[in-house]
């Protein structure tokens, strides 16, 4: 089949089979993202950071993150070291490689922690109304009532420095927008007709929670946490540039930066390559969140 | 007329409010059997509440009370959550009124029906299959494969319908309360959903409640309705003799019908007389 009647199969408007339906309303949906430039952007971005974690050992060309070589420390950026040396001698370039691995984990993690939380708090709370949405919307509340970086920061120092306890710190702090939201959607929808039905069908509350609410509250949440996932990477590369992240030798682009600090102005490469990696990573979700919501909100279709 | 399924005795919904205690239903007792019962009222009459109340769904913070409400022999008053849901769906179920609102947008027509069976009979899920496309079948969808993995926004408004009817029926229930179940649809679809639900319930012996405020409907429909005003049923009477009957309410509702035979320049509209509440 070529290219344009591919195309022309994707978009029929009489589908001949369901599975050609469905093929046809994701070719839809990856069209729209691609053909907003900005959400394409982030989506390039995003995946080059997947491919970089993946492939960072070859990518490196051979050079170790973790190899010192104190006589060409704080080298400047040459054939050998593309993005110079830091202050061990290590070359920047598969440093900044290897460290997109402790920014994706620590998303990743993040992400596999907050939702479940956040929706399930937010969609017991909304359904169960009464004195267990008071109480869990006051909880949520609370932590709501910190800064971000700062409540992460007390969680991260009374659990210790480490990924791990930098991811439970993040998630610790990132989820009750979640709950908000799950919780808005929830009261939106808890008393429809069709939760109704599902009462009338003998269901029980939990069945209802999980099996009725919960998917409708899931679309929403996911566009948050794609928007969410610039923040959760810049409070990450805090915790590292202030020390309480991935530990050394492991390369973390916080840490990296922290490490080139001293010698910002006579050898700006240490800290600027990490720095930028941030930036642009950043900027990549940011771009991908906001194209994602515009695609997938029923509204503005 | 056997033992009757259902007995109401004194039945009283009340909703607190700002202004005093809201009465929606007030002493109501009837009796059902495996028949077709219509209730028929005005827009706020308690129709619905009613229903409401017998399926223990009266919302927050609504109360009800009753001398006796029994159904099957089991008190109704006393149930716990649990024996709610499994009384939900197995004995007693109902049809709404919009399946637009009705089903759940995010899963499929098979997923719904299938649940009731799977949540009451226990059925495998090749089984609860074999019997969402029976009952698909039953309620006449023309292809029951393929709407079986239909979304409801790709369904008509009479084909809802009679999803709604199907899920509500598979489990068998002995007792099914349609609240206004053709007040969403054309009228031409009206009828055919009505002629599907006097069949199935017709064939499996059940009880019926349709709750409506189609006296015509009900009168053709239906073999005892009971009349409610202000929350209150102010006459019972079988369906034949709507045209005599006694209190002056039916027969002002009866008079304000419009009718192709007569020839009425201007219908009659209904004087309310404060004296039936008391």
């Amino acid at each position: 089949m070529s290219d344009t009647t591919l195309g022309q199969w994707l978009v029929s408007e009489a589908p001949t089979s369901r599975r050609q339906a469905v093929l046809g309303n994701v070719y839809r949906n990856a069209r729209a993202i691609v053909r907003n430039p900005t959400a394409f952007a982030g989506l390039v971005v995003v995946a080059l950071l997947i491919l970089m974690a993946i492939f960072a050992p070859w990518l490196s060309m051979g050079q170790s993150p973790l190899t010192q070589d104190l006589a060409g420390r704080l080298g400047a950026p040459s054939a050998v070291h593309w993005f110079g040396t830091d202050e061990l001698g290590r070359d920047i370039l598969a440093r900044t490689l290897f460290g997109a691995r402790a920014t994706l984990t620590i998303v990743a993690l993040v992400a596999v922690i907050v939702v479940p939380i956040g929706l399930a708090v937010g969609t017991v709370s909304g359904y169960m109304g009464g004195w267990v949405d008071r109480v869990l919307m006051r909880i949520t509340d609370v932590f709501m009532a910190f800064p971000r970086l700062v409540l992460a920061l007390a969680f991260a120092a009374a659990l210790g420095p480490g990924i791990e306890n930098a991811v439970i710190a993040i998630a610790l702090t990132t989820w009750p927008p979640y709950a908000r939201i799950a919780r808005s959607e929830t009261l939106a929808i808890a008393h429809s007709d069709f939760i109704q039905a599902a009462v009338l069908q003998g269901a029980s509350t939990w069945r209802i929670l999980f099996r009725h609410i919960v998917p409708l509250c899931l679309s929403s949440v996911i566009v948050r946490l794609t928007l969410d996932m610039a923040g959760i990477i810049l409070t990450a590369a805090g915790l590292g540039f202030l020390g309480l992240g991935a530990q050394p030798p492991t390369p973390e682009w916080g840490a990296m930066v922290s490490s080139g600090r001293d010698v910002i102005l006579d050898q700006w490469w240490v800290a600027t390559i990490p720095g930028l990696a941030i930036f642009i990573v950043s900027l990549g979700f940011n771009l991908l969140g906001d194209g994602l919501r515009d695609v997938f909100d029923p509204k503005s279709a | 007329m056997s033992d009757p399924l259902l007995i109401v005795d004194d039945l009283n919904v009340t909703f607190p409010g700002l202004t005093g205690v809201t009465r929606a239903v007030r002493n109501a007792s009837f009796t059902l059997g495996r028949e077709r019962l219509g209730i028929v009222g005005e827009s706020g009459s308690g129709k619905s509440t009613t229903g409401r109340a017998l399926l223990g769904l009266v919302p927050r913070p609504g109360v009800v009370t009753a001398r006796t409400m029994t159904y099957g022999g089991r008190d109704l008053l006393r149930l716990g959550e649990r024996e709610w849901q499994e009384l939900r769906g197995r004995r007693l179920s109902m049809v709404m009124q919009d399946p637009k609102f009705s089903l759940n947008p995010v899963k499929t027509v098979g997923e719904q029906i299938g649940e009731t069976c799977r949540l009451h009979l226990k059925s495998t899920r090749k089984d609860a299959e074999q019997r969402t496309l029976k009952m698909l079948e039953a309620v006449q969808i023309r292809d029951p494969e393929l709407v079986y993995h239909l979304y409801p926004h790709q369904l008509s408004g009479g084909m809802g319908q009679r999803v709604m009817i199907a899920m509500m029926l598979v489990a068998e229930p002995d007792l099914l309360i349609a609240d206004e179940p053709t007040s969403a649809l054309d009228v031409t679809v009206q009828n055919e959903v009505l002629r599907i639900l006097d069949d199935l319930v017709r064939e499996r012996g059940m009880g019926l409640i349709f709750i409506s405020h189609n006296l015509t409907v009900v009168g053709s429909f239906c073999d005892r309705v009971l009349i409610m005003y202000g929350g209150r049923i102010v006459e019972e009477l079988a369906a034949r003799d709507l045209g005599n009957a006694q209190h002056p309410y039916t027969r002002a509702l009866v008079a304000a019908t419009p009718s192709l035979d007569a020839d009425r320049p201007e219908l009659a509209t209904v004087t309310r007389d404060p004296k039936w509440l008391e």
